[in-house]
C-alpha cells in the first residue's frame, strides 16, 4: 500500500511537468492549429532561465587567499559575488539559495518575447502549410535552439538546486499511519506539484473569465466567424502563443532542481508531452491536464521492480502502449473534440 | 497476383547500390602501400581523433580533443614537452613519429556507435589516418575497434570502462590505458567493508547498457566477497531523467546501500534523485543509509553538485595526484587552457604518447609491428605509476584511484579527494576470468 501511495505522489510531480508542457502544446494546436515541436525547447529554455539567474546572482570578484596556491602553483583566490557587497553576506547568500524561484520573474517576460518571436517570426509563415511542414519546421528549430544552449552552458547537467528552507524530505508515513519513513516525499517536489496546479488553475481562469480568454475559446471554435465580427484574433492567438511559451517556461524554471539543466532535457520531455496530448485528445485543455497525470501516474507504476520483474522493460514502453489502446478505443482520445485534425 | 515491375530505372538502381556494396570492402587495401594500410609516405603522418563533438558527452570529447592536441605539440617538440619529459620511455625525441611530423584530423563520434564508425571510416579512407584513438562510451569503443581490426588500423581506446572492451570483445589492434568495471569493484569493495562495515545490504539502479551490465556484476560480485548481499537491482533506460519511480522502491526495500551503476547524465540525475529523497539521512537496520557511484568523472561530479559530497566512487586518474607525470601533465595542460585536465584528458593523452612511442620503439607504423612493441610493455611516469600493457587482453594494468566527493571544495575543480590508491595487484585479473570470458584478440591486421 505504502509502495503504491509513492508512486502515485512520483506520478504526480512528473505528470505536473507532462501537463504543463501538454497544456501549452495544446493552447497553441487549439488557436493557430500548429504542431509546435519545438515546445519541449521552451521547457528546456524555461530552466535554463534558473541557470543563468543563478550564474548572474553568483557573478563574483576574485579576492586572494593569503598563504594558500591553486593547482598551477599560483596564489589562490576565492570568488565572492557582488551581491555579498551591494546586500552583505547573509542576505546575499539568501538571495542566490533562492535564485530559482526568483527566476521566475526573468522567465515570464523572457518566455513570452522568445514566444512571440518564434511566432511572429517564423511559425506565421507556416499556418497556411501542411502539418508535416509545420513539424518539420518547429523540430528544427527546436534543435537549433537546443544546440545554442549546448554552446553557451556546454553538455554537462547543470545544478540549479533549490532553497535551503525547500531542501529534505515530508515523511508523509507517519502522518497518515504508516511508520515513520516508509513513504516520504521531498519537499520540492510538492512545491512543484502545487505550482501546476495554481498555474493550470490560473491558465484556466484566464480562459474561462476574462473577455480575452472568451474571444480566444471563441477563435478555437470558430476562427473565421471570430474574424467576420471585426476582432483581431491573430494578434491574440500570438499573445496566446506567448502565453504557451510562459506556461512551458514556468514548468521548466520549476523542475531546474528535480533534473540538473541540461540542453537536452526539452527533447526529452517532448515527445511524452506530445502523446499525452493526443492521448488527451488534440485541442481538449482538460484532456491534455487530464492526460498528462494519468501517464505520469502509469509510468511510475511501471517503473517499480515488482512489476519489472514480470514484465521486463514495461517502464519504455507503458507510455505508448496506453496510447495505443487508447487510440483504438477512443479515436479522438480521451476527452478530443470532433473535427479536430479530421479534415 | 503478382505485378512484374521491371523497369530500366530500377535495375539501374539495383545495379548501383550492388556495385557499391562489392567495391565496399575495397578500401581496407585502397590505401595501402608498403603492406599496411595508410603508410606515411610524406614528411607527415595523420592522427584520427575521434571523440564526442556533440550529444551529451560533448564536454568530455572537448577535453579529450584538448588533450591530444596538447600531445601533437608535444610530439613535435613544441611547448613544454609534458609528459615526454617524465616518461620512463625515452624513445620520442619531440621530432614527431619517425621524423614524420604529427598531424591530426577529427571526428564526431556522437556517442552513437553508428555515427562513431562512419567518423572513424571516413578519416580511415578520406584522411589517411594511421591510428583512430579517442571516445567516452564502451559501446563506441567496441564498435570503432572491431572497425579498426577489420581495416587494418590501431585503435587506443579512449574513456571507455565496460569490461568487454578488453574481455569479449577485445580485438588485437585495439588497445586500452583506461581502467574497467573489474577494477572498480575491486579497489572499491575494501575501501566500503572497511568504512561501512561488511554486513550491508545493497541495491543496485543499473544503466541499461553494455557497461551498466559489466559494472553491477563487477560491484556485486566484490562486495558480496566481502560479506555484503545484494537485495536488489534494476535496470534503468539510459534516456531516463527523473529517477524518482526508482528510487522510492529503494524505501520499501531493507537495503541500507545504494549502488548507482550509472555515467554521465544519468548518475547526476540519479544521484540528485536519491539525495532529494533524503536517502543519506535514513537509517536503516541501526545504520546510516549510503551511496555509492563506482565511476567517477570530475567533469560530471561538477553536474551533480554538493550531492557528490562525501560519496565513494573509482577513478583512472585525478589531477591533484602528485607524482611527477602528473604534475608535469597538470602545469602544461592548465597552462594551456586554464583549468585542471579531466581524466578522459589524461587517458587521451597518454594513449597518443603510448603509440607514438610503440611507433618509435618499433621503427615502423605497420600495425603489427606496433602490436608487438605495445604488448607485455612496462612503462612509468605517466600519472599512475608503474603500468603494464598485459598482451594477452591489451589492458593497462596499473594502480586504481578510491575517491570521496569533497566535504569543503576549494574551488570548482576540487570536487574530489583521493581516499586511497589500490595497488595493481589487488585489481589484477586472469586474462580468462569470468568477467572476460568469451572472445579473442585474433591475430593483429596490418590492412593492405
Amino acid at each position: 500500500m505504502d509502495a503504491i501511495i509513492l508512486q502515485i505522489l512520483n506520478g504526480l510531480d512528473k505528470g505536473s511537468a507532462y501537463a504543463l508542457i501538454a497544456l501549452g502544446l495544446t493552447l497553441i494546436f487549439g488557436t493557430l492549429g500548429v504542431v509546435n515541436f519545438a515546445h519541449g525547447a521552451l521547457f528546456m529554455i524555461g530552466a535554463f532561465c534558473a541557470v543563468t539567474l543563478s550564474r548572474l546572482l553568483s557573478l563574483s570578484h576574485e579576492v586572494a587567499i593569503p598563504g594558500q596556491v591553486d593547482f598551477l602553483g599560483n596564489p589562490a583566490t576565492r570568488d565572492v559575488p557582488y551581491v555579498y557587497d551591494i546586500f552583505g553576506e547573509a542576505a546575499g547568500a539568501a538571495i542566490i539559495d533562492w535564485s530559482v524561484p526568483l527566476a521566475i520573474l526573468l522567465a515570464i517576460p523572457v518566455m513570452i518575447a522568445v514566444g512571440v518571436i518564434m511566432e511572429r517570426g517564423l511559425i506565421k509563415h507556416f499556418y497556411k502549410r501542411p502539418h508535416a511542414d509545420q513539424i518539420l519546421v518547429t523540430f528544427g528549430l527546436a534543435i537549433v535552439l537546443q544546440e545554442i544552449i549546448k554552446y553557451y552552458y556546454g553538455a554537462n547537467p547543470i545544478p540549479a538546486p533549490a532553497p535551503q528552507a525547500f531542501v529534505g524530505s515530508f515523511d508523509f508515513g507517519a502522518l497518515i499511519g504508516f511508520e515513520p519513513g516508509t513513504i516520504i516525499y521531498p519537499y520540492w517536489r510538492l512545491v512543484y506539484f502545487a505550482f501546476a496546479v495554481v498555474i493550470i488553475g490560473a491558465v484556466f481562469a484566464f480562459l474561462q473569465f476574462t473577455t480575452f480568454g472568451m474571444v480566444v475559446r471563441a477563435g478555437m471554435a470558430d476562427r473565421e466567424t471570430v474574424g467576420l465580427l471585426g476582432i483581431n484574433i491573430d494578434k491574440r492567438f500570438t499573445i496566446m502563443f506567448g502565453l504557451a511559451a510562459a506556461v512551458a517556461g514556468l514548468a521548466g524554471v520549476m523542475y531546474a532542481p528535480i533534473t540538473s539543466p541540461n540542453y537536452h532535457m526539452g527533447m526529452d520531455f517532448l515527445v511524452l508531452s506530445f502523446v499525452v496530448v493526443v492521448v488527451g485528445g488534440m485541442g481538449s485543455l482538460p484532456g491534455a491536464v487530464l492526460a498528462g497525470f494519468l501517464l505520469g501516474i502509469l509510468e511510475s507504476f511501471a517503473s517499480m521492480r515488482e512489476v519489472l520483474e514480470i514484465v521486463p522493460g514495461l517502464n519504455q514502453i507503458i507510455i505508448y502502449l496506453v496510447a495505443i489502446v487508447i487510440l483504438l478505443t477512443r479515436p479522438r482520445g480521451l476527452m478530443g473534440r470532433k473535427g479536430v485534425m479530421e479534415d | 497476383m503478382s505485378k512484374g515491375n521491371l523497369t530500366r530505372r530500377g535495375v539501374l538502381k539495383t545495379g548501383a547500390v550492388a556495385g557499391a556494396g562489392l567495391a565496399l570492402p575495397t578500401y581496407l587495401s585502397a590505401a595501402g602501400h608498403e603492406g599496411f594500410t595508410n603508410a606515411p609516405t610524406g614528411s607527415t603522418v595523420t592522427l584520427g581523433f575521434n571523440v564526442p563533438q556533440s550529444g551529451p558527452y560533448a564536454d568530455e570529447g572537448a577535453d579529450e580533443l584538448r588533450a591530444y592536441e596538447l600531445a601533437v605539440e608535444h610530439l613535435n617538440g613544441e611547448g613544454d614537452g609534458g609528459m615526454l619529459n617524465t616518461f620512463s620511455s625515452k624513445a620520442l625525441q619531440g621530432n614527431g613519429i619517425l621524423g614524420k611530423k604529427v598531424e591530426y584530423v577529427t571526428g564526431d563520434t556522437q556517442t552513437k556507435s553508428d555515427a562513431a564508425r562512419a567518423s572513424a571510416k571516413s578519416m580511415i579512407e578520406k584522411d589517411g589516418a594511421i591510428m583512430i584513438t579517442g571516445g567516452s562510451s564502451s559501446g563506441v569503443a567496441v564498435a570503432v575497434q572491431a572497425l579498426c581490426q577489420e581495416a587494418g588500423v590501431i585503435f587506443m581506446a579512449g574513456l571507455t570502462h565496460s569490461n568487454d572492451t578488453t574481455g569479449k570483445d577485445k580485438k588485437a589492434n585495439g588497445f586500452r590505458h583506461f581502467f574497467n568495471s573489474y577494477m572498480s569493484g575491486a579497489a572499491l569493495a575494501p575501501v566500503l567493508a572497511a568504512n561501512y562495515g561488511t554486513d550491508r545490504k545493497a541495491y543496485h539502479l543499473t544503466a541499461d547498457y553494455n557497461w551498466g551490465y559489466t559494472t553491477e556484476e563487477a560491484v556485486r560480485s566484490s562486495t558480496e566477497a566481502m560479506g555484503w548481499e545484494t537485495v536488489g537491482t534494476v535496470l534503468t533506460p539510459l534516456t531516463q531523467t527523473d529517477f524518482s519511480s526508482y528510487i522510492t522502491p529503494v524505501l520499501q526495500s531493507d537495503a541500507d546501500v545504494l549502488v548507482l551503476n550509472h555515467y554521465g547524465g544519468n548518475m547526476v540525475n540519479s544521484l540528485t534523485n536519491a539525495v532529494q529523497f533524503g536517502l543519506r539521512d535514513r537509517q536503516v537496520n541501526g545504520k546510516n543509509f549510503e551511496i555509492v557511484v563506482p565511476l567517477y568523472s570530475r567533469l560530471m561530479a561538477k553536474g551533480a553538485g554538493a550531492n557528490v559530497k562525501g560519496i565513494f566512487g573509482s577513478t583512472n586518474w585525478h589531477w591533484s595526484l602528485q607524482d611527477e607525470g602528473s604534475k608535469a601533465f597538470v602545469q602544461s595542460f592548465g597552462t594551456k587552457y586554464g583549468f585542471p585536465p579531466s581524466q578522459a584528458a589524461h587517458t587521451c593523452y597518454v594513449q597518443a604518447l603510448l603509440y607514438a612511442d610503440a611507433v618509435e620503439r618499433a621503427g615502423s607504423f605497420a600495425p603489427c609491428a606496433v602490436v608487438e612493441a605495445l604488448e607485455g610493455f612496462e612503462f612509468d611516469g605517466m600519472g599512475n605509476g608503474p603500468t603494464l600493457y598485459r598482451a594477452e587482453d591489451h589492458q593497462c594494468f596499473k594502480d586504481v584511484l578510491v575517491v570521496k566527493g569533497k566535504e569543503n571544495p576549494s574551488s570548482e575543480f576540487d570536487l574530489l579527494e583521493i581516499v586511497e590508491v589500490t595497488p595493481v595487484e589487488q585489481v589484477t585479473y586472469e586474462p580468462d576470468h569470468p568477467q572476460f570470458a568469451g572472445g579473442a584478440l585474433g591475430s593483429c591486421n596490418n590492412g593492405a
